[in-house]
């Protein structure tokens, strides 16, 4: 019980997130969380005025459960197998953040410079979270998909395209850290 | 309802693989991208070469889904374009708020509330890419 409780570790993290692709692999369906995104647009009535969204939802419901048991997943996960502990980051990252202006560093899950309800309730920290959330909700369904379905899925079954796709992942996210972030921060 | 079961269980294990690798943390992702820690490319690396294997191996022993069907990973669609700049695209959202589609369901399950102005906005890009989509390059 007490290695559960611990942080687990990436060899053991890792296969296991093979293990869901699998799984769903072998219920004839695919690894993809960005999908969802498409599917609450679908609900939400966006197929009326474009296309794209016109499509049978209704067989993208298993999905929705595959999130609704993340939700929970994560409630379970935080709250009844983990022990109180900060997140064993680099030193080096701890000094950058510092640089940046954080503190509390790795104290939770996220900084609360960006996601406590004081911080978000700015002009600046609603600006982050919104463009942030626009942009990887465009990007990911231009690029057909997220982490899930072209950096695990694609890549376990050896597609350029999702190799592509991982390499603008890294553009992009290296980009914002290296160049943007001493700006906004 | 039954049928669904099985969907609810695999999401649950993946919330909570995911929170207990920590690779829902936004200060992982910032660390990932400052090429300062090698978990989140252990997490990476070792899902894929699991996959890669499970996949070689189903392949070899014409492994049959529960459909009946062999065991296959739909190929993705050619072309370059839409996956260098809508791949870039995600990597500047996913660095600016930490968080990509999985992790933002994840995280609220956690009681990070404020992460659903994230996933609205992801829904609203997503949106936006509907509308979009005949005008960009593919």
């Amino acid at each position: 019980m007490e290695y559960i409780l611990e942080p687990w570790p990436w060899y053991i993290s890792g296969p296991c997130i093979a293990i869901v692709m699998f799984i769903l692999l072998y219920f004839g369906r695919t690894f993809g969380m960005s999908s969802n995104l498409r599917t609450l647009c679908a609900i939400g009535g966006a197929g009326k005025k474009v296309d794209f969204f016109k499509f049978d939802w209704k067989a993208q419901r298993w999905n929705l459960v595959v999130v609704l048991g993340a939700i929970v997943g994560g409630f379970i996960a935080h709250n009844s197998l983990s022990n109180p502990i900060d997140i064993n980051l680099s030193q080096q990252t701890v000094l950058d953040l510092n640089t940046l202006g954080f503190n509390n560093i790795g104290k939770s899950l996220l900084p609360p410079e960006l996601f406590s309800w004081e911080n978000v309730l700015s002009i600046k920290g609603l600006l982050i979270l919104i463009i942030g959330g626009v942009l990887v909700g465009f990007g990911t369904r231009y690029a057909g998909g997220c982490t899930s379905g072209h950096a695990i899925t694609g890549l376990s079954s050896l597609q350029l395209p999702s190799l592509v796709a991982v390499v603008g992942f890294f553009i992009g996210g290296l980009i914002m850290i290296h160049l943007i972030y001493p700006i906004l921060f | 309802m039954g049928k669904y079961i099985k969907f609810f269980l695999v999401g649950l294990f993946f919330g909570i693989v995911l929170v207990k690798s920590e690779a829902v943390s936004w200060y992982r992702i910032f660390e990932m991208f400052k090429f300062q820690s090698f978990h989140m490319y252990g997490i990476i690396g070792s899902a894929v070469t699991t996959g890669i294997l499970l996949l070689l191996i189903s392949k070899k022993i014409k492994l049959k889904t529960i459909k009946g069907n062999l065991l296959t990973v739909p190929k993705k669609d050619s072309g370059f374009r839409r996956y260098i700049i809508g791949g870039s695209i995600f990597g500047l959202g996913w660095a600016l708020c930490g968080a990509c589609p999985g992790p933002m369901y994840i995280l609220f399950g956690t009681g990070a509330f404020s992460i659903i102005i994230v996933l609205i906005a992801a829904i609203f890009g997503t949106y936006m890419y509907g509308v979009l989509k005949d005008k960009l390059p593919h």
